[in-house]
């Protein structure tokens, strides 16, 4: 009972928040929001026993992809109005888009009668030592390794072209190279000298 | 005398447990900020007489200790202030973002086990969620620098989101190390892991990790010296610079209950937590010192604070570049071979990974 009314109050806030996203005016507003979405759907997880997921959500996407893109969203200098220039002429793309994922999670639902959908929040609970991580481990690395792999290939090769990508050496620019001022040493730099002191007449 | 107590404990018994749990969760917050408190003085403290001074010495409570009140005093006095919101600041967020640097910071007080028998959530994933947390808690100083409508805010917030972006991962790869090591994410598993004395600890298989660990630590709590996102010298004081009174006080308060935190979490992930350094020694090992108990987390987390302290107090403050370097160049790889190192000691079973759990 307490689970179904902890579901109903995360998944408004989740609604509620997913809609701010997109009505919001100001971007960083749009991005606080998605944040908020983002910890109530990690909340949702929560009251399914999928700790592992439900914190990583957090930990990866909150913690990380998301201060990047405030940090982004902040720095840019976006002109709302020119953002919002073509609003009515592309507004009935929009639409026709909502109402097409819209007619798909209805036919999903239809086709498999509300009884495929499981709404009933009373499932059998793990025990209290079952470590949802270490089952999701065991099967990513055994049953699920080679796809796991590839996923980590995949990604790397992301970051690597993301690099390559914005990496630039612009000849003759003059900047700092850390590795070298770390490297000094004081005789490289510094050279003491003996001056003979001069006697006293 | 003796049967009140029998029946005080009795009623403890009785309470419903959500009751009891949130008991607990008062008494903590309370005692974290408490501690809080007489860091600020021991901070001063510490570093006055590392410069030969004497530190904050005229307010006494009852005659005692010379500069014992202060903290008192400093918290009434910003409580008197006003909060001053600057015009063109987005006030809502400019209100929102001290508390969204303090709750993380309380929050992961959670899942630390404080004694053998104490501890709030015996959650399994205790370690994400520390992590998780820890994360969260730029949110704060992003936000506040934003929403302040200032320069040298702004760019103490962007200084400030980078670096803790950057040393996360370097944690993470340092969490990951002790996670190998312990076998379990579940905080109260990792110490017990860790029983047998002073040499059984992590620390010694995990050097690098634990050195890893507390840098980065002292990164994510913007101490000095990678305190560039407060930069006094550069940009007034970074991201709180438009604050004032109490919500000045908030995030003072945030970062050193992050320093408790990681100094607590040090000793935990590689100090056995309240595990005894004497235990199972001869002779002292069977005495009340070699007993788990409170006293012990007590000791080292103090230790590893004053190891914050000694750093404010020695380390000229690094360069914004070199912080970037440092974490990314060689914080990061210092972890990713030594999770190397610990998986050649894992396929040979030395170290912790010679102990019955992990067969």
């Amino acid at each position: 009972m307490l689970a179904l009314i902890l579901f109903y109050i995360f998944a408004t806030f989740l609604v509620a928040g997913a809609f701010g996203v997109i009505t919001a005016r100001n971007p960083v507003y749009s991005a606080l929001f998605l944040v908020f979405s983002f910890i109530n759907s990690a909340a949702i997880w929560l009251l399914i026993e999928a700790e592992f997921l439900a914190i990583v959500l957090v930990l990866v996407y909150v913690g990380a992809v998301m201060v990047l893109f405030l940090f982004v969203v902040m720095m840019l200098d976006i002109n709302l109005a020119e953002l919002r220039s073509g609003f009515t002429r592309f507004a009935w793309l929009g639409w026709l888009t909502a109402l097409a994922v819209i007619a798909e999670i209805i036919g999903v639902v239809w086709r498999h009668g509300l009884g495929a959908i499981d709404v009933n929040t009373d499932f059998a609970s793990e025990p209290a030592n079952y470590s949802n991580t270490l089952q999701l481990g065991k099967v990513l690395y055994t049953r699920y390794a080679y796809p796991f792999e590839l996923a980590a290939v995949l990604l790397v090769v992301a970051l690597v072209a993301a690099i390559a990508l914005t990496l630039r050496h612009r000849p003759g620019l003059k900047s700092q190279d850390a590795s070298r001022q770390v490297a000094v040493r004081a005789r490289d730099r510094l050279r003491i000298v003996k001056t003979p002191a001069e006697k006293r007449p | 005398m003796h049967t009140q107590t029998d029946h005080l404990l009795a009623l403890w018994g009785q309470l419903p447990e959500l009751l009891r749990t949130l008991i607990w969760i008062v008494i903590i917050t309370i005692a974290v900020i408490l501690c809080v408190a007489f860091l600020t003085l021991w901070e001063r403290k510490v570093i006055g007489w590392m410069q030969l001074r004497r530190g904050p010495n005229r307010v006494r409570i009852l005659g005692m200790l010379p500069g014992l009140g202060q903290p008192f005093a400093d918290v009434f006095k910003l409580l008197s202030k006003e909060v001053v919101v600057p015009s063109g600041s987005n006030k809502f967020l400019f209100r929102i973002a001290p508390a969204l640097a303090l709750i993380p910071a309380l929050a992961a007080w959670a899942v630390i086990p404080l004694s053998p028998a104490l501890v709030i959530s015996k959650a399994n994933a205790g370690l994400l969620y520390l992590l998780a947390l820890s994360s969260m808690g730029v949110y704060g100083i992003i936000l506040a620098g934003w929403a302040a409508n200032s320069k040298y805010a702004f760019l103490g917030a962007m200084r400030s989101a980078a670096q803790m972006v950057a040393y996360e991962i370097a944690m993470g790869f340092a969490l990951v190390g002790v996670l190998m090591a312990s076998g379990s994410m579940n905080l109260g598993a990792i110490v017990r892991h860790q029983e047998g004395g002073l040499f059984a600890w992590n620390w010694l298989w995990l050097f690098p990790m634990l050195v890893v660990y507390f840098i980065a630590g002292v990164a994510e709590t913007n101490r000095a010296p990678f305190d560039v996102a407060e930069g006094e010298s550069e940009i007034v004081a970074g991201f709180h610079v438009e604050y004032s009174g109490i919500a000045f006080a908030l995030f003072f308060l945030a970062e050193y209950a992050n320093m408790i935190l990681i100094s607590a979490l040090t000793a935990v992930l590689f100090f056995g937590g309240w595990l005894s350094p004497v235990a199972g020694y001869p002779l002292i090992g069977h005495t009340l010192l070699g007993d788990p108990s409170f006293f012990w987390l007590g000791l080292k987390i103090f230790v590893f604070l004053f190891l914050f302290l000694w750093f404010r107090a020695t380390f000229p403050r690094y360069r914004y570049d070199q912080i970037m370097r440092l974490g990314w160049k060689a914080l990061i790889p210092v972890t990713l071979v030594w999770i190397g190192v610990e998986m050649v000691m894992a396929a040979v079973h030395i170290g912790p990974w010679a102990r019955p759990w992990f067969h």
